[in-house]
C-alpha cells in the first residue's frame, strides 16, 4: 500500500552542513554525520539535498525523476519534449546493494523552458517550471518529479540514510551544502516517494516532528495552486516556503516568524516596532502557522535555514567552524565530523539560525 | 574498564557497563544512548557526547561528563549525581525524584520539569549558565537552582514555574523573568533560604573550581507555588 493509505504508528533525524565561503566539499561528510543518529530513524526513508554539484549545468533546471515502468517514462518524457529543451539525460549513477532493494527507475534530466512555450503560457520561468513539475507529478501516473532546482539535487529512498547514502554513490558529489534526514514514519508507510526532503524549485526541507496544522496549511495553500500529493506533512512546508519567499517575497527571517509566531503574550512584551511586525506577520499570513513539534533545515540557492517550533519540541543544535556551520538533531553528529568546534548552541524555540554563503561565492 | 563507546555501539556499550561493578571509563563517545540507565555505586566517566537518557533511572552512581550531554539526561533519576562538565540539552532531569544534577554550562528547554519529592528524597539540579523556557513546569518538589554566570540577562526564558505546586526554584539575577505566571510567588532569597542552598552551591564551587564570591556576587530570587489554592477554577468551576 502506498503512502497515506494507512496508519503506521511508531521520531526523525536531521543534519546540515554549509560552508559560508562557498567551498565545495564530498557528500562523505553529510553521510557520516546523519549516520550517527541511526537510531531516531527505522529504515522506512532517508534522504540528502546537496547544492552546487551541477556547476557544469548550472543554467539549467535538474529534474530527478522516479518512474514506477517504462509507460511512466515514456508518458513523462513526451511531456518533457514538448515543454522543454532537454540539454541531457541519464541514469542517475546507484550502486547495487543489499540494503536497498525495490528501486523505481530513476532518472535525471537538465532542461530549459521551450522559449516559445514559456512566452505563450505568459508567466515568469520558474512559475512555468512548478507547473510543469506539479502537471506531471499529479497527472502521470507513476512518474514523479523530486528534485527540480538548479545546481542542486536531492536524493532519496526506502532505508537507512547512511544505506542510502552509499546507494547515491553521494560521497562522489561536491556541494557547498548538504542536508540530510534519516526518517521514523509516524502517521503513514514510508515509499520512495514519501522519503524526506522535499524540494521544489531549489528549496528543500527536510523535517523532524509532526505538524499539528497540516490540514490547515493544506487547506490554504492549495487555495494558491499547490497540490499535495504525498499525503505525508513535511511535503506542505517545501510548498509554503516556495509560496512566502518566491511569491509572496518574505525573507527568510520573516519565514520564521509566520511559521513559528511567537505566542500573542510574547509578542505583547517586545518594543514597539518589532511588535508590530510580529502581529503583521502573525495576522496576514495565519493560515501558514505551523504548529505541533518540527525542527526543519530548508536549503536554498547559496544558504541553509534551521528553525524549531517556538516550544521547542525537537531538539537541534548548531555548531561552528570557521567558514563552516553545522546543524543537526544531536550534537554527537556534528562532533564526529567536527569535534573541534568554536561554537556550539541550541538556538530558542522559533528563533530561527539564517546562513548566508557569500555573494558571488556559490 | 576502558571503553571504546562509538566502536561498540549502544547496545554493547551498555550491556558491558552493565556486566561489571567497576568504575568505567568511556572514550570516544558520539550520541551513545541510556549510559548508565539504573546504574547503581560506581564512578562512569565519559570523555565525548554521550547520547539521549543519560543516566535515566541513576540509583546511586555518579557519573562525570567531560563534554556537553545531550537531551534527556537524568530522567525520572533516583538517585545518584551526574556532574556535567559542558552543557545539557532538553529536559534536563524530568520527573527526577533523587539525587544531584550539577551542569557547569546551560541547560535546554523544559529542565527540572514534573520532580518531585517524598520524606527523604529531594532531587537538585543546579545550572551554571542559563536555561531554555519551561523550567520546573509542573514542578512538585525539589529544588532547581539556575546562575547564570555567563549572562547579564535573565538566565531563563518564557514560562518559568507554570503549574508548580511544590517545591522551589532559585534564579541568580539582576533582572526578574517577566511574565511569570499567576500560580508563581517570587521574592528575594532571605538569609534562611541562602543558608539552606549553602552546601549545594559549595558543591558546585568545588566541582567546577568557580569561587564562591564569584557565585554569590549577585542576588537570588525564590520561586514558590502560591499557596492560595492558585488552580481553583482553572480547569473547571470546582
Amino acid at each position: 500500500m502506498r503512502e497515506g493509505m494507512f496508519r503506521n504508528p511508531s521520531g526523525c533525524a536531521i543534519s546540515g552542513i554549509i560552508s559560508k565561503s562557498g567551498k565545495r566539499f564530498s557528500g562523505e561528510r553529510i553521510i557520516k554525520s546523519i549516520a550517527v543518529m541511526h537510531e531516531r530513524s527505522n529504515g522506512l526513508g532517508g534522504g540528502f539535498t546537496a547544492y552546487g554539484i551541477y556547476p557544469e549545468y548550472k543554467d539549467f533546471y535538474a529534474f530527478h525523476i522516479f518512474y514506477d515502468d517504462n509507460m511512466a517514462k515514456k508518458e513523462c518524457e513526451t511531456f518533457l519534449e514538448k515543454h522543454f529543451d532537454i540539454i541531457n539525460l541519464s541514469r542517475i549513477p546507484t550502486r547495487k546493494i543489499p540494503e536497498i532493494t525495490d528501486e523505481p527507475l530513476i532518472w535525471r534530466y537538465f532542461v530549459s523552458p521551450l522559449p516559445t512555450k514559456l512566452a505563450a503560457s505568459q508567466l515568469d520561468e520558474r512559475e512555468y517550471v512548478v507547473r510543469c513539475v506539479f502537471r506531471i507529478n499529479t497527472a502521470i501516473k507513476g512518474a514523479y518529479v523530486f528534485s527540480s532546482g538548479k545546481n542542486m539535487g536531492v536524493f532519496k529512498a526506502v532505508g537507512f540514510p547512511e544505506d542510502v547514502g552509499r546507494f547515491y554513490k553521494l560521497e562522489e558529489y561536491e556541494g557547498y551544502c548538504f542536508t540530510a534526514h534519516g526518517r521514523y514514519p509516524t502517521n503513514t508507510p514510508g515509499w520512495w516517494g514519501g522519503a524526506h526532503p522535499f524540494a521544489l524549485l531549489d528549496y528543500s526541507v527536510v523535517h523532524n516532528g509532526e505538524i499539528s496544522s497540516y490540514d490547515a496549511n493544506r487547506r490554504a495553500i492549495e487555495m494558491y495552486g499547490y497540490k499535495c500529493t504525498l499525503l505525508t506533512d513535511t511535503e506542505v512546508i517545501a510548498y509554503m516556503i516556495d509560496y512566502l519567499h518566491r511569491r509572496i517575497g518574505l525573507n527568510f527571517d520573516e519565514i520564521c516568524h509566520v511559521f513559528a509566531a511567537p505566542f500573542w503574550s510574547t509578542i505583547e512584551g517586545k518594543p514597539k516596532q518589532e511588535r508590530e511586525e510580529l502581529k503583521f506577520l502573525r495576522n496576514v499570513f495565519a493560515s501558514q502557522l505551523i504548529t505541533g513539534p518540527f525542527s526543519i533545515i530548508v536549503g536554498f540557492e547559496g544558504g541553509m535555514m534551521a528553525l524549531n517550533d517556538r516550544l521547542k519540541l525537537r531538539s537541534m543544535v548548531v555548531g561552528e567552524k570557521d567558514d563552516m556551520v553545522y546543524v543537526a538533531s544531536e550534537e554527537a553528529a556534528i562532533r564526529v565530523i567536527q569535534s573541534d568546534l568554536d561554537k556550539v548552541w541550541s538556538p530558542m524555540g522559533g528563533e530561527g539560525v539564517i546562513i548566508n554563503v557569500e555573494e558571488g561565492k556559490y | 574498564m576502558y571503553l571504546l563507546a562509538h566502536q561498540l555501539g549502544f547496545r554493547a556499550l551498555n550491556e558491558k557497563i552493565r556486566g561489571t561493578s567497576e568504575d568505567v571509563v568511556i572514550e570516544e563517545c558520539y550520541g551513545e544512548r541510556f549510559i548508565g540507565a539504573g546504574a547503581t555505586g560506581r564512578t562512569i566517566t565519559i570523555n565525548g557526547t554521550p547520547g539521549n537518557a543519560l543516566g535515566a533511572y541513576l540509583d546511586g552512581a555518579t557519573i562525570v561528563v567531560n563534554g556537553n550531554a545531550q537531551d534527556a539526561v537524568g530522567d525520572t533519576m533516583n538517585d545518584g549525581k551526574i556532574i556535567i562538565h559542558g552543557n545539557a540539552g532538553d529536559a534536563l532531569g524530568y520527573a527526577m525524584r533523587g539525587g544531584k544534577i550539577l551542569v557547569k554550562g546551560n541547560a535546554g528547554y523544559r529542565t527540572g520539569i514534573h520532580m518531585k519529592e517524598y520524606q527523604d528524597k529531594k532531587p537538585v539540579i543546579v545550572v551554571g549558565g542559563y536555561v531554555g523556557s519551561f523550567l520546573g513546569e509542573y514542578l512538585a518538589g525539589g529544588l532547581i537552582i539556575v546562575l547564570g554566570l555567563n549572562t547579564e540577562e535573565c538566565p531563563v526564558g518564557n514560562f518559568t514555574g507554570t503549574g508548580m505546586h511544590g517545591g522551589e526554584i532559585f534564579i541568580r539575577t539582576q533582572k526578574m523573568p517577566k511574565n511569570l505566571p499567576k500560580q508563581v510567588c517570587h521574592s528575594p532569597a532571605e538569609e534562611a533560604d541562602m543558608d539552606r542552598i549553602r552546601d549545594i552551591l559549595s558543591e558546585f564551587s568545588e566541582t567546577f573550581n568557580i569561587g564562591m564570591d564569584e557565585i554569590l556576587g549577585k542576588p537570588f530570587h525564590r520561586l514558590t507555588p502560591n499557596a492560595k489554592n492558585p488552580y481553583k477554577q482553572l480547569y473547571t468551576n470546582n
